[in-house]
Order: C-alpha cells, then structure tokens, then sequence
C-alpha cells in the first residue's frame, strides 16, 4: 500500500507492506536512518520522533497508521544550517559516546524543553526515563539538557 | 549543516576536546553498522536453534529456498572453508553441523529481497532436533559427558586438567597456603549473567567483489582479528577480506566474537549480491556472548592489627557453550581475586567450564569484576570482624609500588591504590534527604507507594583493580601510518590507525596524538579498515588509548625525521607515508603448576578505583535507590579528560546494574528474558549523580603516562553499590543482581 507523509517539512510517498512500522518505512524506504532501532518494542526510545508534535515511538507505530501525519524526526530538527541548541548542547557536553542513543533523546529532549523550558532535576529524569544510554551513564545527558535549557 | 558547528577542536593530549564524531552523531547523519545500504541490497537472517541441547540430523531447506523473494538458504555444507572458527580456539560451528550447543545457535542463514521475507523462509526450515539432556548446572559440568569432542582448550601451556568439560582451570599458589592468623572470615559469592546491552544491535553490510572476494562493513572491536576468522571460513586469503568499521553503537566486550559477519559474507558471495544483516533485541540477547556467571568462595585470613595474612579462593565460572574469551576471563578472575592488597600468602583456584547456557566471553571489567564483587564483600566483614573501620583497613592493605602480587609480579609502574582510596573516602557524602519527599525520590522511584517509611540508608566502600592490556605472553600491537603531504606550502597530514571506535572516543586520543607530535592542526583521520594499515589490536582491556597514542607517537615522529631529512618542507605532490608498530612491554605465560609469573610478567600494568556510594532501601517494598557516587580512580594521564569522566560515569552504571537488575535469565539453559522489557538496564532514574576524581600517575612505559580508563569503574561500582545495601539491611547479600526478596522484611 502507499502511504503519504509529511516528514520535517517535506511531502514523502512510499509504497509500504502493510506490517512495516513507521520506523522501519522512515530507515528503509525513505532515506532517514537517523532515528534508531534498538528493540522495536517501545523500551528504548532510541527511535523516538514527534509525530504531529506528540513524541512517539516511531517503533510502536504503523507506517499505515501515520499516512497523512506530521512528522518531525532528528534529521528536521537542524534550521538553516544551524544545530538545533539541542545537538548543540549534546556535543558540546561530552552526552554523546557511542551516539546510537543521540538521536532519540535529542528529539526527546527537544520536546521536554519545547514543553517546559526550564526544566528541574527531577523533571528532566522523568522525562528521558524512557530512553535507554548504555554508554553515558546519563550524567553529561543532563548536562546538555541544562545547557540546551539555558541557551 | 553550518560551518560554525564543523569547527574542528585542535586540542592536544591532555586538553578536554569534542568528539570528532559528536556533529554527524547529533545530526542522525553518522552511519551505524545497521544504517548502510547498497544499491540491489538483499536481507539475510539466522535461523537459531530452539534447543540448549540437540543433535541435528536433518536441515530441511526445500520449502524455503521456494519461498517468495528468497536468492540463498545455507547450511553447514555451504561453508566453504573452515566450518569452525573463535576468537582463541576454533570451537564453533560457522553454522550447526550436527549438533546444537546452546540456545539460539546458528544453524541456518536465509537471504532475500525483504526482511520480513527471510524470516518467513527461516520458519519453514525444518530442522530434525534429537534433544540431549542440557549440562545447565556449572558445579555438574565436569561429571557430565563432554559437550565438545576432545578437548578443544587442552594444551596451550595452560594446567593439564583432564575432568570432562575443562576449558581452562588455574591455581595460584604464593608463599604458605596454609598460613593461620588471627580471625577467618570466609564466604560464599554468586554473580548472575551480565548481558552487554549495547545499543546497537548485530549488524553490516557483506559487499561481493567481482572477483571473489569480499568487503565487510561491520561493527566490531578489531577489525583484523576479525578479517583472520573470516578468510579461512569462506576459503579465501585474507586480502581477500577486506573489513571495514561501519559505526558501532557501544560494544563492552560484546563485539569481540563474530556475529554475522561470516553470515552476511557467505550470502553475498553466494548470491553475488550485496547483503544486509541486522539483529533485532531478542536475536542480540542470544547472538552475542555474556558476562560469566560465577560462583565464588573465598577466606581471608588476618591478624588483630589488620594486616592480612592469607586468601584462599575457588572460583567458578560457567563459560557456556564454546570457549570464546573464557580461558583469559579465567586468568583474570584468579589474577585479581586477593584485590588491590598486599598478602603474603595465597591459594586461589579458579575453573572454567563448557556448559549449555550461553556462551560467556569479554564484557568490560573481563573476570575482574566477579573477583571485586567477592574480595569487597570479604574485606567489609573482616572489617566488621575486626572492628576496624572498612575504609582503614584497605589503606593498611593497599597494593603498591614495588609489592608482590600473589602471581609472583612485583609492580614497577605507578599504582596508587592508597591514593584513590584516601581521595575516594574523603568526598562529601550528601546529607540524608529528609522525609516526606517527593516520589521520584524514593527507593523505586514512582513505583514506591509508601511515604518513606521503610526507607534506611547506608554507605559502602570498595576498591579494584585490574590489568591494562592483553597478558600471558600476547603481543597485542597497534599499528599507526602517517602520511605527510604538502599543499600551498602548509603541510597537511592523514593518520591510518584501525583501532575501532566503539564510543570510547579512540579517535580523539588518535588525532590528539599526532596533533601533538606533528604539531600541525591540518590532521584528519582515515577510515578504519584491514586495507589501509595493520592491526590495532582490539578496543578492550581498556587497551586502546595506550596502544593507540603509542602507535600514533611512533609513526608521527618517523614523520618527523622523515621531514626533517628533507630539509623540513616539503614540495607540493610530495608525500611521506610511514607505518610503524607500536608493541607494549612483552608479557609471559603464568606456571602452568603454580600460577606464578615466568620471565618478564604476565601483565603490563595495572589500573584501579575506589568508590563510595550512598544507597537506600525501602525494607518493606524490597526497593533501592542509589543516592550519590563519588569515585577516584587511577588514569595514568587523562588525554581528553571530558571523556575520560564519561567513561567513569557509564562504567559506573553498567556495575550498577549488575548490582540492582542485570540478569540474563534461563531454564534449562533456554533465555528467557531476552528484551529491554524483561533484561532491565539502568534508567535516567537509576543512576545517582557521580563525583568523580582523576588520580594521574603516570605510567613509566606509556606514551604520555597514560593508562586506561574503561574498565575499572565497572569493576568496583557493583561491589561499591552492595556494600551500601549491606549496610542499609544488615544483611550479608552475597549473590547480584540483589533481588527485593533479599532487602525486605527487617
Ligand atoms: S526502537 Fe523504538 S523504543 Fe526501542
Ligand atoms: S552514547 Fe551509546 S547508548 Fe548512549
């Protein structure tokens, strides 16, 4: 079946099997790789991505179930050019090691920060507690989110 | 993307730097082994037995190679070298010949146009399984019929020990084993198995030349030792492999065996196509080996003064189904089990045995981080024996320049095993937070549903160590090539150096170096392949830095007497290209009979920490919560500090889980918990906030004193993180992960 979707900004078509989640679709059949599949099972939040502002797990979700949807992933979150303060924050801290957990929560972060911009220590945790970092142990993570905070 | 944020960080051994690698990272633009693609790409997938225990005597494939969309279904008869390959000692089959060993080994690969397809054409394999009673209980293991035929560790200098699955045992005999002092203290220690969880499942790309060979995109550790197991098994020369570092997404010891990459390879030659494989959780969970699970016992004998006299050891460690790492795991585990303190006298005997559980090889802290768990639980009741405060009674025993190990190696390098003790105890420790309090602050965090009235607190303490680089006589080199060239009269370099980045960030320490020993900030740094340079060794044993700044250093100033020969410049078009191999202190096999160090020592340095941690309980819900970690721990020399306390925070973690949650669970050596939702990894709500504290020391042999970082803080925090609930509970707590059943109702 195909399905139509407007992914950071741009109008996207693909032709989809009926059982392919929306993260398999955004990785293998349209060219967006970045948001990350570490489980498919909603545990990691490796591939989360906003879909009409709302953040999902872009695992969880049907390719079928988001035609005609919104959808903003890690790739869209960079304007003109410019990190998203985000990313910028991500980097500069030292939150990113291996990096496969980068995307989910810069795209989670993003949302948090959109949603309360000065978040608090409890807050934050709360928050992210749904996305998974193996390599971190999430204190520069809280880092870049206090920094992206303050930008 | 903007030129502002691809700024490069020109930053020099010693100065806190960006990742090179941090802008593609958070853009979504950086390529994971599971990202790649290629034009007519068909998808492979493993068929895995169901069985811990099983002849084969038949795989059916007529079905599946009819299925829609599929180009290959292999077996074993479609290996066409070596049906056997491993990381030390060839005991695995590349697919299952006529036997299974564990649960969810390889018997079958499919390849086809769609995923969802080659998984459809891997359930109509009928594979004929005759179910053999499992050996699932390690303390059996050596009464049971051999798993293996022969005996696939057997000689190798290692201690002759003919009882049926033996893959390697030690004994380390030092001064009077015998020796009596004042108080015993003795107990008995059980780890479950860790599961490495690195984020990034099993994945790559094969890609077929066009003329019989092959390119490998792959995550992994070492890309060479890789390429040397797979030549012999497609029956090709090694040039003819050529693997390259796709992006790897964490690895802890996990990527050191093979995966897929013999998979993806024959299916790509055998359909002439380019072929993807990628794991998902479950087939992670299984695909990979583990932690050993060990069972310790141990007593410590001391005098009234503090000063211990005697440690006797017997480990056990269950290897599962083929040898891996385990025989060096082993080493390591006796090695280290006296813990950083000086002891005069010492029995420690340690076995590793074949079961049918699952395999069991490198993860981060490899053996050391069983033994710690064991000695700190042993030091803390001896402390309470002697009623000597624990911390005390540490520094009394410490390890220092110039002792004696119970291998008989005396330290000649720094290791200021008092000094992270003395700096560790001396960090504030919060006050206690007062209660009624929100519940995202109490043991459990929103799942607690009480008012804290359960809540106490506790304190531990413990210290570790362990060795740097490989041992017992490897030479686990590093190569590093140069290339100078000139362009508008500015010299401009490129470095080769295949050390893989796992996320550790090698490839700052790699262009810091020669940053450094160039002095030119025009450096960039070639992609990590087989083709391109020699070996680096693997990314482990906390290895890297050392090896890789070492090889780098050597390369950059032949460089630089290369230049200096021309005059110091060079023309434009002309190029200086050098290679050199970096070698470590060489190292010797221990006495087969006595466990003690022949000629120049089995370890090349050594490395340690000390933590301590503030934990809660809650006795009537049976929940923890880690309240604050302050840790010093020994680097040497820091070379990009910023991720060097990266590495100290999530090694801290990944020792934390072990304490509180990590268990790959099993029946009848069947996995039965092999996703995020069953095998819990710690949480942005898990993890305290951590002070941490660099000692450097620098390290008489290394490149700029440094030492690595990766390891030791796993080592400890899972002792460290007990000691704490030992102290909240009273209780003695000798298995991880702690279960709530053994915290509640005090
Ligand atoms: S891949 Fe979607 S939550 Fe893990
Ligand atoms: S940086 Fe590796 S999982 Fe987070």
């Amino acid at each position: 079946m195909r399905v139509e979707l407007t992914v950071n900004g741009e109008r996207l078509e693909a032709d989809v099997w009926a059982g392919e989640s929306l993260l398999y679709v955004l990785r293998e059949r349209l060219g967006l790789p970045g948001s990350k599949n570490a489980c498919e099972q909603g545990e990691c939040g490796s591939c989360s991505v906003l879909l009409d502002g709302r953040l999902v797990c872009a695992c969880l979700v049907l390719a079928a179930q988001a035609d005609g949807h919104e959808l903003v992933t890690v790739e869209g979150l960079a304007e003109d050019g410019e990190l998203h303060p985000v990313q910028a924050a991500f980097a500069e801290t030292g939150a990113v090691q291996c990096g496969f957990c980068t995307p989910g929560f810069v795209v989670a972060t993003a949302d948090l920060l959109a949603r309360s911009p000065n978040p608090s220590e409890d807050e934050i945790r709360e928050a992210l507690s749904g996305n998974l970092c193996r390599c971190t142990g999430y204190a520069k993570i809280f880092d870049a989110v206090r920094l992206a905070a303050g930008s | 993307m903007s030129a502002t944020a691809r700024t490069l960080e020109l930053g020099r051994v010693g100065e806190s730097v960006k990742r090179i690698d941090a802008i593609p990272k958070v853009t979504g633009e950086f390529a994971y082994s599971s990202d790649l693609f290629a034009a007519g790409m068909l998808w492979g997938h493993t068929l895995r037995s169901s069985h811990a225990h099983a002849l084969v005597s038949e795989v059916d494939i007529s079905e599946a190679v009819g299925m829609p969309g599929v180009h290959a279904v292999l077996t074993h008869s479609d290996v066409p070298g070596a049906k056997t390959y491993g990381l030390e000692f060839p005991d695995q089959p590349v697919l299952a010949i006529d036997r299974v060993r564990y649960f969810g080994e390889p018997v079958a690969i499919v390849a086809a146009e769609h995923p969802e397809q080659a998984r459809r054409a891997a359930e109509r394999i009928r594979v004929a399984y005759e179910p053999l009673e499992p050996v699932v209980d390690p303390e059996q293991a050596t009464e049971r019929e051999p798993i293996h035929e022969g005996r696939p560790t057997a000689g190798h200098g290692f201690r002759d020990d003919e009882r049926p699955n033996v893959v390697r045992t030690i004994v380390i005999r030092h001064g009077d084993p015998d020796a009596e002092a004042d108080v015993t203290v003795s107990g008995v220690y059980e780890l479950g198995i860790q599961d490495q969880a690195f984020l990034g499942p099993e994945s790559g790309l094969a890609i077929p030349d066009a003329e019989g060979g092959v390119d490998v995109y792959v995550a992994t550790q070492w890309l060479h030792i890789d390429r040397d197991q797979v030549a012999p098994c497609l029956g090709l020369e090694p040039k003819q492999v050529r693997i390259h570092l796709a992006g790897v997404g964490g690895a802890f010891g996990g990527r050191e065996d093979l995966s897929m990459q013999i998979h993806a390879a024959m299916l790509a030659l055998h359909t002439d196509r380019p072929v993807k494989m990628v794991y998902n959780r479950e087939e992670s969970f299984v695909g990979h080996i583990h932690r050993h699970p060990a069972k310790i016992w141990m007593e410590h004998r001391a005098n009234r003064d503090g000063k211990l006299v005697n440690v006797r050891a017997r480990i056990l460690l269950d290897g599962g189904a083929y040898a891996s790492s385990s025989a060096a795991v082993t080493a390591n585990a006796s090695a280290f089990a006296c813990g950083p303190y000086a002891v005069e006298n010492a029995l420690v005997e340690c076995t590793c045995v074949y079961t049918n559980n699952p395999p069991c090889g490198a993860m981060r802290g490899f053996g050391a981080v069983q033994s710690c768990f064991a000695h700190e639980a042993q030091m803390d009741k001896l402390a309470a024996e002697l009623g000597i405060d624990p911390v005390e009674l540490r520094l009394r025993n410490a390890l220092a320049p110039g002792d004696t190990l119970p291998t008989g190696q005396r330290i000649t390098g720094s290791f200021p095993a008092a000094e992270v003790i003395r700096r560790a105890a001396a960090l504030p420790v919060p006050e206690p937070e007062e209660l009624p309090r929100d519940a995202l602050r109490l043991p459990g965090g929103s799942g607690n549903t009480t008012r804290g009235e359960g809540v106490r607190r506790g304190v531990g303490f413990a210290v570790g160590f362990k060795n740097v680089c490989y041992s017992e006589g490897f030479d686990d080199s590093t190569a590093a090539r140069v290339r100078l060239t000139a362009s508008d009269e500015e010299l401009a370099a490129e470095v080769h150096c295949a050390a893989a980045e796992v996320g550790q960030g090698v490839v700052n320490v790699i262009l810091q170096t020669a940053r450094t020993e160039l002095d030119l900030d025009d450096v960039v740094l070639g992609a990590a392949t087989t083709s391109s340079v020699g070996s680096a060794g693997s990314a482990s044993a906390s290895r890297m830095t050392w090896m890789a700044a070492g090889a780098v250093r050597l390369a950059a100033r032949a460089a630089n007497e290369e230049l200096a020969r021309r005059g110091g410049n060079l023309a434009p078009g002309e190029t200086i290209d050098v290679e050199r191999i970096y070698h470590h202190r060489p190292t010797t096999p221990l006495d087969p009979e006595t466990g003690q160090v022949t000629g120049d020592g089995a370890h090349v340095a050594y490395i340690c920490a000390a933590m301590r941690v503030v934990a809660e309980v809650d006795v009537e819900l049976g929940l923890t919560r880690v309240v604050w970690i302050g840790t010093a721990q020994d680097v040497g020399k820091a070379v990009n500090p910023q991720a060097v306390y990266g590495q100290i925070e999530g090694g801290i973690a990944q020792g934390l889980g072990l304490a509180l949650m990590e268990e790959i669970q099993t029946r009848d050596g069947l996995i039965t918990n092999a996703s995020f939702t069953d095998y819990l990894v710690p949480t942005t709500l898990d993890m305290p906030p951590v002070d941490a504290e660099l000692v450097e020391e620098p390290e008489p042999d290394a490149p700029y004193g440094v030492k690595g970082v990766g390891e030791p803080p796993t080592v400890v925090s899972t002792a460290a993180v007990v000691s704490a609930l030992r102290d909240a509970t009273g209780r003695e707590l000798t298995r991880v992960p702690v279960s709530p059943d053994e915290i509640v109702g005090l």
